[in-house]
């Protein structure tokens, strides 16, 4: 592998294992707040698999650096600009209905993701893949449902997820964007080109909320920046919290 | 009258011969009362318990840490899933329940008014609280009442995962830095009496022991397990190296048990009236996140009963 095409895996890895990390960071506040038990159950659920796909994906990073650095090294010191992941899975959870918007938004992204990289010529990009789309069609179809009881339920809560959809529809973009070492991989068969994934994308997340009796925004513009390490103000926040403990003891085994 | 006598009679002879108690057999109105209580304080304490835990998910150390935690608090989730469904087999709904929970006229175990101050009490409580529930679990998985019994048996199977990752914890710690044994010592410090508290007052002064000793509710006073957590606790606690804060603790050789110095009970007392380090604020999180899943609950019912309506006007159709 050359240099060049060794760090654009590494960052790809990065990618998917913070997006993984952060997201279910995200889901993992919502424990002992869920607004009903099963939803408790249901919430720390989905932020046990992506906590675990993370701890893959960024052992499988470090030891494409091959710099010794562990899972733990890239989750608890790396600053925000060096973080990878997608600018909506950092947002924060808002009320449920946002909550249940970001899971669907990212869960139809991530399906198409993970049947691409399951024909990867990676073998543990394939590995991981065929493993974590089986968990995210949990996740996809717990984000729908609640979006049709949701969009379909109460004024209050039509009212809530139109809120959720509209507000987060900017970080939408995101997800798709793509660099030039990314397009490398994609030659080689390493990943799949998810530029070429929007269309089918907004057709399926537009079936969903039309189903549920919500509007599909119209908005065309879009905030972008997580591949250069351009992130919201909500992610220093979030690794404040994450990596307080671990930073307060720099070089303790837990 | 008479017929009351009889169906008494054969509840009697049903517990002698160590027969379970169905939820459509005939029972005494205390016996009812007694475990509606008991299952929906356990209940409570399950999803009450999960705060002081998910306090720190959110800062765990390792992604590792990170998600045993997670595992275990969901699981605590699960267990009061299951004991609200045994309580409902006695003719109580959850809503009524968690109403109880909500106004405070239904107790949670008082070791949840307790504070989590560092990682190192995700240790403290894992292995000393979780142990001290495993003993009283493991006992109640052979309670009279077959439901409540049924659902001990899951439970009990989760528990020792969550007894193993709170000792894993300790062991790491005491095998750690310094500063990171001495975070293990400060968390059994805090948390060994509230333990012992955990489970209740004394045989002499515990005014619900005797009537459910007498149907097998309970099959061990609260004396008998306590002296069983210390007796298996102390070697574990020596094996990390930590010291038990209690100069009483002695092994006596004739009694085969662990002598021990005598619990704080007007703190115990104090807590459980309400005036621990945390009774406001669990509650008041409890009662934030109910409030505010109120509309999201709404929601789901009006959504199955639209649902519910068309499909019935396709059949019709
Ligand atoms: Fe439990
Ligand atoms: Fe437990």
């Amino acid at each position: 592998m050359s240099v060049n095409s060794q760090q654009a895996l590494f960052e790809y890895a990065l990618r998917l294992g913070d997006n993984a990390l952060i997201l279910g960071h995200r889901l993992s506040e919502w424990t002992a707040n869920g607004p009903i038990l099963e939803e408790d159950i249901a919430l720390t659920n989905i932020a046990l698999d992506l906590v675990g796909q993370s701890r893959m994906l960024l052992s499988y990073a470090g030891e494409i650096e091959g710099k010794g650095r562990t899972e733990d090294d890239l989750a608890y010191y790396r600053q925000s600009a060096e973080f990878r992941n997608a600018l909506l899975t950092e947002t924060d959870n808002g009320d449920f209905a946002q909550t249940i918007a970001r899971q669907l938004f990212y869960s139809v992204f991530a399906d198409q993701l993970l049947q691409g990289l399951q024909k990867s010529t990676d073998a543990t990009f394939a590995g991981y893949a065929a493993k974590a789309i089986k968990e995210n069609a949990y996740h996809l179809r717990h984000a729908a449902e609640w979006t049709l009881r949701l969009g379909d339920g109460t004024d209050e809560s039509k009212r809530r997820m139109q809120e959720g959809v509209d507000k987060l529809w900017m970080f939408t973009g995101d997800l798709f964007a793509t660099t030039e070492a990314d397009m490398q991989l994609v030659s080689a068969g390493i990943v799949p080109d998810v530029s070429t994934f929007r269309e089918a994308w907004l057709k399926r997340v537009s079936d969903v909320l039309t189903e549920a009796t919500l509007t599909v925004p119209e908005s065309n513009w879009f905030q972008s920046g997580s591949r250069n390490g351009i992130h919201t103000e909500a992610l220093s926040y979030l690794l404040g919290e994450m990596q307080s403990l671990a930073r307060a003891y720099p070089g303790a085994n837990w | 009258m008479e017929n009351t006598v009889q169906l008494e009679e054969q509840f009697n002879a049903k517990l002698d011969k160590g027969e379970f108690i169905e939820p459509k057999d005939w029972m005494p109105e205390k016996y009812r009362k007694t475990l509606i209580r008991q299952i929906s304080q356990h209940a409570h304490s399950e999803i009450i318990g999960m705060q002081p835990e998910g306090n720190w998910i959110t800062r765990a150390p390792s992604l590792r840490r990170k998600a045993v935690l997670l595992a275990k608090v969901q699981d605590e989730a699960g267990h009061g899933l299951y004991l609200y469904s045994a309580a409902e087999t006695m003719g109580i709904s959850r809503d009524e329940l968690l109403d109880q929970l909500h106004t405070g006229k239904a107790k949670y175990s008082s070791i949840f008014n307790y504070q989590t101050l560092t990682w190192a009490d995700m240790g403290a409580v894992g292995w000393l609280v979780d142990g001290a529930a495993i003993i009283n679990q493991v006992m109640l998985q052979r309670t009279s009442y077959g439901p409540y019994s049924r659902a001990m048996v899951r439970i009990c199977k989760e528990e020792s995962f969550h007894q193993r990752q709170g000792y894993e914890i300790m062991c790491a710690l005491a095998a750690g830095t310094p500063e990171q044994k001495a975070m293990a010592q400060d968390a059994l410090n805090r948390w060994w009496w509230p333990t012992l508290m955990m489970f209740g007052p004394k045989d002499s002064e515990s005014k619900n022991s005797t009537d459910s000793i007498r149907w097998k509710i309970k099959r061990e006073t609260n004396d008998e397990l306590r002296q069983k957590f210390i007796d298996r606790t102390v070697a574990q606690a020596e094996h990390l190296g930590l010291v038990i804060p209690d100069p009483e603790l002695k092994w006596n050789e004739e009694r085969g048990h662990y002598d021990s110095g005598e619990i704080n009970w007007e703190e115990f007392w104090n807590v459980v009236e309400g005036r621990g380090p945390c009774n406001h604020i669990r509650l008041k999180v409890r009662v934030a996140a109910h409030e505010n899943g109120a509309w999201v609950r709404e929601a789901a019912n009006a959504y199955a009963a639209k649902k519910a309506k068309r499909e019935a006007g396709s059949l019709v159709a």
